[in-house]
């Protein structure tokens, strides 16, 4: 096991009836990294996700977040691991107090401790002042906001966000975009960020996978990928050609 | 267990706090406060010139008033409470991505759907109960009797085998939250399932019993073949949660009456008997006729949540 890695994955596959969803996926992330894990819809992003935080169980092949066995120690994964999923989930009827409270008491996170936090959590997303509202008249961007507030709140090793900036507006996005970096850089979160925004991906990640068909086609820093695949040695390379050189490989 | 104190506290103030358990319980409420009070009324009349039987206490539940007695009621509209728990318990969560992120916390997956039933059975407790109560308090202002050791007994046990049978549906409608992605198809489900045991059953077991042992003019004359014929259509009614509930607290409410049989299948010697034995059954007696009713009952119920739990655990939890 690489001593590095908080997150590995050795043949990892899964497969539904006769479908492969996820294909012999090895791969791992360092500490403190921001992963980009790409992929068309239907490529296995969300399954691997799924696996890594023991919500379901491999057909093949092993994973481990921070040395845990998902499949086995769901329990302390999921201590350690904030998910955020495509489709954010909140209880429309509480308000965003009361919606953070029931997530930090899930937590064992004692009501002293996580009130004062909820309040900064609120603060820091920029939503404080919508509190007491109840979560059910949020637009998508505010959903998605209290979402970055739970990870806030839990304070994850690691945090899974799948599509994050989805269906948000250019300036929604930035702000997830730079609260994600800053989860980062200010908490030494390691970040899985599953998108389709590319330019956002690039802007924030330390090394990017991309996933065709279930399969890790490639993995590494956005400059060496470029080098790779389309022979440039350019910092001005754009990852949404990068992404579809491999795309159209990969779908062959 | 972690986790599941705080799913069943959020649960108990969902449920609660939810218009459609206020409707519910105020129409319930407000049917049985109206039939006590009819039949209580019926009862002080009735007995005011003349020395009140043993059991009168008990008499504000099995008596009919002008429509049903708080037992049929009970036994009647009683599912529905279950029902309306919990007919979206787990495909609301679903549809609203919170399932997902209700499983990826710190929690074991059983958590949720035990929490679910635990809230649900803890609410139709504490409905119960408080119906009881209300409905013992108005009964004792009317009759003017305090129940004695062995009728709070009775009712006691009346309210445990009342608590399994709508817990039974409210596991049939987690159930069908679970199985069903649809809200509207699981509530059309589990009113199906509620309008068949409790209305078509008995037609079921009537054409069955008539296919098997059919009764014409030379058959209904033997007394063997009559009683074969009901014995079939009644073993094929007792598949009916509603059946093995109102056999059950009929003798337990009821001390007088000594069997869960209708008087057809009587015997000479059992009808000599009932005769010359008017005094009403002790407790453990009544309790022996319908044990079978009851573990029936409470085993159904674990049953159910049973299954509701081996799928739940075994279904992919995605949030799209």
């Amino acid at each position: 096991m690489n001593q590095k890695a908080i997150i590995e994955t050795h043949n990892l596959t899964k497969t539904y009836d006769n479908q492969i969803a996820v294909d012999d996926l090895t791969f791992s992330i360092e500490e403190g990294e921001i992963f980009g894990f790409l992929g068309p819809n239907g490529s296995g992003k969300t399954t691997t996700l799924l696996m890594l935080l023991g919500l379901t169980e491999p057909t093949k092949g092993w994973a481990r977040v921070s040395g845990f066995d998902p499949t086995k120690e769901a329990i302390k994964v999921k201590k350690i691991v904030g998910y955020i999923p495509e489709s954010i989930g909140f209880y429309d009827d509480m308000d965003a107090i009361e919606n953070l409270l029931f997530i930090a008491r899930l937590n064992n996170i004692p009501d002293s401790v996580s009130t004062p936090k909820i309040e900064e959590a609120l603060e820091s997303v920029g939503i404080k002042d919508e509190a007491e509202k109840k979560v059910g008249a949020y637009s998508r961007g505010m959903r998605q906001r209290l979402g970055m507030a739970e990870i806030h709140l839990k304070e994850p090793r690691i945090a899974f966000l799948d599509e994050p900036t989805l269906g948000l507006d250019p300036e929604g996005t930035i702000r997830i975009i730079d609260y994600i970096q800053s989860l980062s850089r200010d908490k030494n979160i390691t970040i899985l960020l599953s998108s389709h925004d590319l330019k956002q991906v690039q802007k924030i990640s330390d090394r990017i996978g991309i996933m065709i068909n279930g399969r890790m086609i490639a993995v590494g820093p956005i400059e060496e990928l470029a080098k790779e695949k389309l022979g440039v040695d350019d910092k001005e390379i754009s990852l949404d050609d990068v992404y579809m050189k491999f795309f159209q490989e990969g779908s062959l | 267990m972690t986790g599941i104190g705080t799913i069943v506290k959020k649960e108990l103030a969902d449920h609660f706090s939810s218009y459609r358990f206020i409707i519910l319980f105020a129409l319930i409420a407000m049917v049985s406060l109206i039939t006590t009070y009819m039949v209580g009324i019926g009862l002080r009349e009735e007995l005011g010139s003349v020395a009140k039987p043993k059991f009168v206490f008990l008499m504000l539940f099995t008596s009919t008033g002008p429509l049903f007695s708080l037992v049929q009621f009970v036994g009647f509209f009683g599912p529905l409470i279950g029902l309306i728990l919990g007919f979206d318990a787990v495909n609301r969560e679903r549809s609203s991505g919170t399932l997902s992120k209700l499983a990826s916390q710190p929690i074991y997956r059983d958590s949720i759907i035990n929490g679910k039933f635990l809230s649900g059975v803890v609410t139709i407790a504490i409905m119960l109960i408080s119906i009881l109560l209300v409905v013992s308090g108005l009964g004792l202002t009317l009759i003017g009797v305090v129940p004695g050791v062995e009728e709070v007994w009775r009712i006691f046990i009346y309210l445990i085998i009342s608590i399994f049978y709508i817990s039974f549906w409210l596991g049939i409608s987690i159930l069908f939250s679970i199985l069903f992605r649809g809200i509207a198809t699981s509530a059309l489900a589990t009113l199906a399932m509620w309008i068949f045991f409790s209305f078509f059953i008995s037609m079921v077991a009537s054409v069955i019993a008539n296919s098997l042992i059919p009764l014409d003019r030379t058959t209904r004359e033997d007394p063997e073949m009559v009683m074969r014929h009901v014995r079939v259509q009644r073993i094929i009614s007792l598949i009916s949660p509603m059946q093995l509930y109102n056999d059950s607290t009929a003798i337990i409410i009821d001390p007088t009456r000594k069997t869960t049989r209708s008087f057809v299948l009587m015997g000479p010697l059992e009808e000599h008997l009932s005769e010359r034995f008017r005094r009403p059954l002790a407790l453990s007696q009544s309790i022996y006729i319908v044990l079978p009713h009851i573990i029936s009952l409470i085993a159904i119920t674990f049953i159910c949540f049973g299954v509701s739990y081996a799928v739940f655990m075994r279904q992919e939890i995605r949030s799209t």
